[in-house]
């Protein structure tokens, strides 16, 4: 029944239709970001640039101060790296221990983190604010690593948890039986047994992380290092209507995540698919 | 006391002893008792670490609900006065429902189109995969940066007006952001457009479970396209449409970066959300006493949301 038909090609037909209506939005940042000064109101929105040219690109890369985007670049790949460590390092170790604990104080323990998960940041923000102020913890790289760390710890952990309910103790048993200590078990058998958990947890923390852009505008106000999400803001905040070079650095804030999604695309969407089922 | 009639039962005893003695996690026990591995103080730092980013600092942040604290310096305790104000101010009203606006026609929106392209795809598709990686390509860019590329398509000068007036319809063309009554809009089609394949994976997971006979059998005795969809995929994938539901609309509710980018909240408040008024109230207006109210306001419309929801999936027998 399930066979390819001409049915089925005029599906995939219309399919790529509306694929291409559902990306026209790339085709005018493209577009648009070639196009120099003197073509930006001369030529039709629509229309592609007539002698294209990188001259944008080449301004904001060479951009500095606040919206110095190649150390946006480098600060955003620290942060990002550092939380997911933490995420991984805290997420993997707290989640196997409340979904393994039987006691009555890891069913809380559980509900306390998926409660975390939708209370709105925007309520603890200002005492979270002082509090990290105090600790010395603003306006620098590990600062927001703790930060995000804490922030998207109850996502990660829960992401952990469930992996384990749906996961026998039988290697477990076994290890413990040949004589492995606890955290042996843990490190030797257990963690590598989380990878597709570990790969989801990447994943989220990765594209929130590297995407967010209220925390790093909050948490690091005013110092040298921002992430990339800032400098752009900061960057675009100095023009007004220069679609050509806010495109340009929107691209170049683009490319890293995409490059990276068209390259573990698979392991992406499993991530998304896979890792919510709860 | 169960414990009392039936004396030295197992039953009665082995529940008892996994709850209260402390874990004798050497010995493997079997499955679903006291088993236990792993030392409970492991997940200490992790408890910690939530405990004082989440709960600690929004505690703080909800008692100031009930003051009239500006940010900095001394306060006064007000009680409910905040929360009054929030009801007699049209702007936060109006915000509020802008908020349930955005959440609910940007879930159903896009997980009707999820749905739609999951099931387009579903199936014998040559390139599925590629097409599949296509729209899900706007889920992965920040907020920030999709807003921006809406914005100016939505511009005065930008593509959408361009076309408009190609195809003859120029006078139709008008600043879409600036506009009271179709900026609203414009922040809903760029939130559809960000989670449409979000829901299409989640839709396409779930309908990678229904067997391709159970569909055959049903064709087979004769229930057409419509009776096939609505008696056998719908019922198989109401785990898919929970979650993503769910997601969607906590993830609606809090809505902020896309219209600070696009509208930031403008023209005249047309476009404001709870998140947008909390953070202007808190950060930049100095009223952070009601700004904590009205987070308050928006957690509370959150977790209801959020139970209702898992309630509505409990109910379906076959979870």
């Amino acid at each position: 029944m399930f066979r390819y038909t001409k049915l089925t090609l005029l599906r995939e037909v219309g399919l790529w239709a509306l694929a291409l209506l559902f990306l026209t939005p790339f085709y005018f940042l493209v577009t648009t970001a070639l196009k120099p000064d003197t073509e930006l109101f001369t030529t039709s929105a629509l229309a592609p640039p007539k002698s294209p040219d990188f001259s944008n690109f080449i301004d904001v890369l060479t951009a500095t101060g606040n919206s110095n985007v190649v150390m946006g670049l480098v600060n955003s790949l620290i942060i990002t790296a550092g939380s997911i460590v933490g995420l991984i390092a805290l997420g993997s170790i707290t989640g196997y221990v409340i979904s393994r604990s039987t006691r009555r104080w890891s069913k809380g323990a559980y509900y306390l983190f998926l409660v975390a998960i939708i209370l709105p940041g925007q309520l603890g923000a200002v005492p979270l604010y002082m509090g990290a102020r105090a600790l010395g913890l603003t306006g620098s790289a590990w600062g927001l690593i703790v930060l995000y760390t804490g922030m998207l710890l109850p996502l990660s952990i829960f992401l952990y948890a469930n992996f384990f309910r749906g996961l026998g103790t039988d290697y477990e048993e076994a290890a413990t039986i040949d004589g492995a200590s606890k955290s042996q078990i843990f490190s030797k058998v257990v963690f590598p047994m989380m990878a597709p958990a570990t790969g989801t947890v990447t994943i989220f923390a990765g594209l929130i992380v590297w995407n967010d852009f209220f925390t790093s505008l909050i948490f690091l106000g005013g110092s040298a290092n921002q992430t990339l999400p800032v400098a752009m803001y900061y960057y675009i905040g100095s023009l007004v209507s220069q679609w050509n070079s806010i495109f340009a650095i929107v691209i170049v804030s683009m490319i890293p995540i995409l490059a990276l999604f068209l390259f573990a695309q698979k392991r992406f969407i499993q991530g998304f698919s896979g890792g919510l089922k709860g | 006391m169960t414990a009392t009639m039936q004396p030295k039962s197992e039953a009665a005893e082995a529940p008892r002893r996994g709850r209260r003695t402390p874990g004798a996690g050497q010995n493997a026990r079997s499955r679903g008792r006291g088993l236990e591995f792993g030392h409970w103080w492991w997940a200490l730092p992790g408890i910690a670490l939530v405990f004082a980013i989440h709960y600690v600092a929004t505690g703080i942040g909800g008692f100031f609900a009930f003051t009239n604290w500006t940010g900095i310096g001394s306060f006064k305790i007000t009680g409910w006065a905040n929360f009054e104000a929030i009801f007699k101010d049209p702007t936060k009203v109006g915000a509020l429902s802008n908020t349930l606006f955005l959440a609910f026609g940007s879930v159903l929106l896009g997980n009707i189109a999820g749905l739609v392209i999951a099931l387009g795809l579903n199936r014998v598709l040559k390139t599925r995969y590629i097409l599949r990686t296509l729209f899900f390509m706007p889920v992965v860019l920040s907020p920030l940066a999709t807003a921006y590329i809406w914005k100016y398509i939505f511009d005065f000068d930008g593509p959408l007006n361009a076309f408009l007036k190609a195809i003859g319809a120029g006078d139709q063309a008008k600043p879409w952001l600036a506009d009271p009554q179709w900026a609203i809009w414009t922040v809903l089609v760029v939130l559809v457009w960000s989670s449409t394949g979000f829901a299409m994976v989640i839709f396409m997971a779930g309908l990678a479970g229904v067997p391709a006979e159970v569909e055959e059998a049903a064709a087979i005795d004769g229930a057409n396209l419509w009776q096939r969809f609505r008696n056998v995929t719908l019922p198989a994938i109401r785990p898919a449409v929970a979650i993503a539901t769910t997601l969607g609309i906590v993830q609606g509710l809090r809505v902020f970066d896309p219209i600070m980018a696009l509208t930031g909240g403008g023209p005249a408040g047309a476009t404001e959300t709870l998140a947008t008024q909390v953070y202007k109230q808190a950060f930049a207006l100095g009223n952070f006493g009601g700004g904590a109210a009205l987070a308050l306001v928006l957690a509370a419309i959150i977790l209801i949301f959020a139970v209702l929801q898992q309630r509505l999936t409990r109910s379906n027998p076959e979870d």
